[in-house]
Formats: structure tokens, C-alpha cells, sequence
């Protein structure tokens, strides 16, 4: 396809989300699809560059903590600093805190259980390339899987991310209220997802791509990731 | 030199590791325990002889690596090796 955004998945040693996000990027929205391994130094000319789940390096010492030292971390990085999409999901939000791409930490949940099952999200932005294709205030249903996805920041810096609006998706029942009971793993404030000031680089605990087929139970993933080719497309023909 | 290195969360990071275990030691009959938090033990081995030297260097990683200053605190004690426990 002529008119593609090329996505580029990184594949850490222990990462397991990959082939998912690529499924869904080549068999399902039909854009080009390139993986990239934790020592390449060279992102290949991708537009938007995803990190997904997993435990990479054996989330050793800390969840995302030796994987911010991949050669390919050090070419993200400056990928994200010229504006490119980078876009981490679970483990990949992780990694991107670790990093230092993101503020905050993701903990233990506060249940100490490792949780897998469906969540509702409130989406708070739709003016990203991330979220261009949601409404305002919608409610998104996808799952979570993960025992350290309790997001922490200190009051300061999460005054911050509030004031600016950098939070994308919170935690909600199925009617949009950001309720306690709808906090799966006890993050502060129900937070979900953020996204850095620029808005270009986004991280979340749950897997849109683990719902963007019908078959899969739900398509609201998918969303997600139709922002994401419509935005860089956008790019692409500017 | 052998540097003995301990990271403990926070006092303001939740730790629901350390709430699970005061509840089994107060559940055994430990009702003395008021809080109990969990952290890491790192025993890092340099190739130096000096003291100093050895832990302006463990400072640097722990502050680069070894513990997330979002989350978690550290503390450390530097000996010769031949004290080795």
C-alpha cells in the first residue's frame, strides 16, 4: 500500500506482545509492519514506534529497567525528542518511564495479584494521534495484563501531569465514572495512560491490541490504532 | 571492596508486599509489628582499594541503576572483602 505509516515494533529479549500489535497492524489495518530488535541502532524509517508488552530483559532488577539500555532505546529517545509517535504499552510503558521518557513509575497493584480481565477506559484527550479517532469523554473497553501496573508519581509531578491535561486514559466503570472499584491495580488517581507534554509519546498499562478483532470479544483497540495510520498519514502528505 | 546496598520503597510508595506480610506476622501472633516494608539486597564486588573511590562510584549507580529515585530510596556500607559475611 502506497500510502502505509510504517510501524515499527521493538522486540526486547522476554517482550510478548510483539506479533500481537503486529497482527493487528499488517493483517488488520493493512500498514507496514517492521520489527526491530533491541540491538538495532537504527529504527528504519518508521513513523511511529511501538514498545509492547512483555517482561523484557526478565523485567531483572525492576520492570523496564536494564531494557532502557537496548542500543534501540537510545535511537527512540531521539526519535521522541524530534517528535516522533512512540507509543509503549504495558511493559512498554514501563520501559518508557525507566527511560525517563515519561514521568511517574509503574508498582506492584496493590492487590498483589498479578491481573488479567477486561477494563474500561475514560479517554480524556482526542485531540492526539493516538486518540484522533475516539469521542470525547468515550468510554473504551479493553484488557489489562500485568502485576506492576499501579501507576506512581509524587504529588507534584502528578499535579503536573494533571494540570496539563497529560492524562489520556483513566480507569472508569462501563458508564464513564472514574469510581475506586473501577481501579484495577491502584494507581494513583486511576490513571490508566499518559502521555508526554508534547504529546507524542504515550504510554498505557492495558493492550489495545488484544481487542481490535471481534473474535477477540472487542474492536475498541483497533482505535487506537486507526489514530495512530490517520495521523502519521496526515504527516506523510503534508 | 564489597559494597552492601539496600533499596526500600518510599515511605509515601504504597507497599503491598510489606502490608501482606505485617498482616501474616500480627495473623501469628506478632502483634508488636506496627509496619513492615520489603526492599531489595544488593552485594556489588569493585575491583578497589579505596573507600572513597568505591563509594562515590556505588552512589552513581545506585542513583543511575540501582534504585528508581521515583519509587524506592537506598542505602549502603562499603568494607574490605576479606570482612565478607
Amino acid at each position: 500500500m502506497e500510502s502505509a505509516v510504517k510501524f515499527g515494533v521493538v522486540v526486547f529479549p522476554g517482550t510478548w506482545s510483539d506479533r500481537d500489535c503486529g497482527w493487528v497492524i499488517d493483517q488488520v489495518l493493512g500498514q507496514e509492519l517492521t520489527y526491530l530488535w533491541h540491538k538495532d541502532a537504527d529504527l528504519k524509517g518508521c513513523d511511529c514506534i511501538i514498545l509492547p508488552g512483555g517482561f523484557a530483559y526478565g523485567d531483572y532488577l525492576r520492570t523496564g529497567a536494564i531494557a532502557r539500555f537496548a542500543p534501540v532505546m537510545e535511537k527512540v529517545g531521539e526519535f521522541a525528542d524530534r517528535g516522533g509517535l512512540v507509543w509503549g504499552i504495558c511493559n512498554g510503558f514501563q520501559v518508557l518511564c525507566e527511560a525517563g521518557l515519561l514521568p511517574g513509575a509503574l508498582i506492584r497493584n496493590a492487590s498483589l495479584e498479578f491481573r488479567c480481565e477486561w477494563t474500561n477506559l475514560a479517554v480524556e484527550r482526542t485531540d492526539l494521534a493516538f486518540t484522533s479517532q475516539c469521542e470525547e469523554r468515550e468510554v473504551l473497553r479493553v484488557p489489562i495484563a500485568h502485576g506492576e501496573g499501579s501507576y506512581f508519581a509524587d504529588p507534584a509531578t502528578l499535579s503536573h501531569l494533571e494540570q496539563r491535561g497529560q492524562v489520556v486514559f483513566r480507569y472508569c466503570d462501563a458508564n464513564g465514572r472514574v469510581v475506586p472499584n473501577a481501579n484495577p491495580n491502584g494507581s494513583l488517581h486511576n490513571i490508566a495512560g499518559i502521555v508526554n507534554a508534547r504529546g507524542n509519546v504515550l504510554g498505557m498499562m492495558p493492550h489495545p491490541e488484544r481487542c481490535s478483532e471481534a473474535e477477540l470479544g472487542g474492536t475498541d483497540g483497533l482505535k487506537l490504532f486507526r489514530s495512530v495510520a490517520e495521523s502519521a498519514m496526515k504527516v506523510l502528505v503534508s | 571492596m564489597i559494597a552492601r546496598v539496600i533499596v526500600t520503597p518510599k515511605p509515601v510508595v504504597n507497599d503491598p508486599q510489606g502490608l501482606t506480610v505485617k498482616q501474616g506476622l500480627t495473623s501469628l501472633g506478632f502483634r508488636e509489628v506496627s509496619d513492615v516494608r520489603i526492599g531489595k539486597y544488593i552485594e556489588v564486588n569493585l575491583d578497589t582499594s579505596s573507600e572513597h573511590e568505591a563509594r562515590e562510584r556505588v552512589e552513581a549507580m545506585c542513583r543511575q541503576l540501582l534504585a528508581n529515585h521515583v519509587i524506592e530510596d537506598f542505602r549502603f556500607d562499603i568494607e574490605p572483602e576479606h570482612k565478607r559475611r
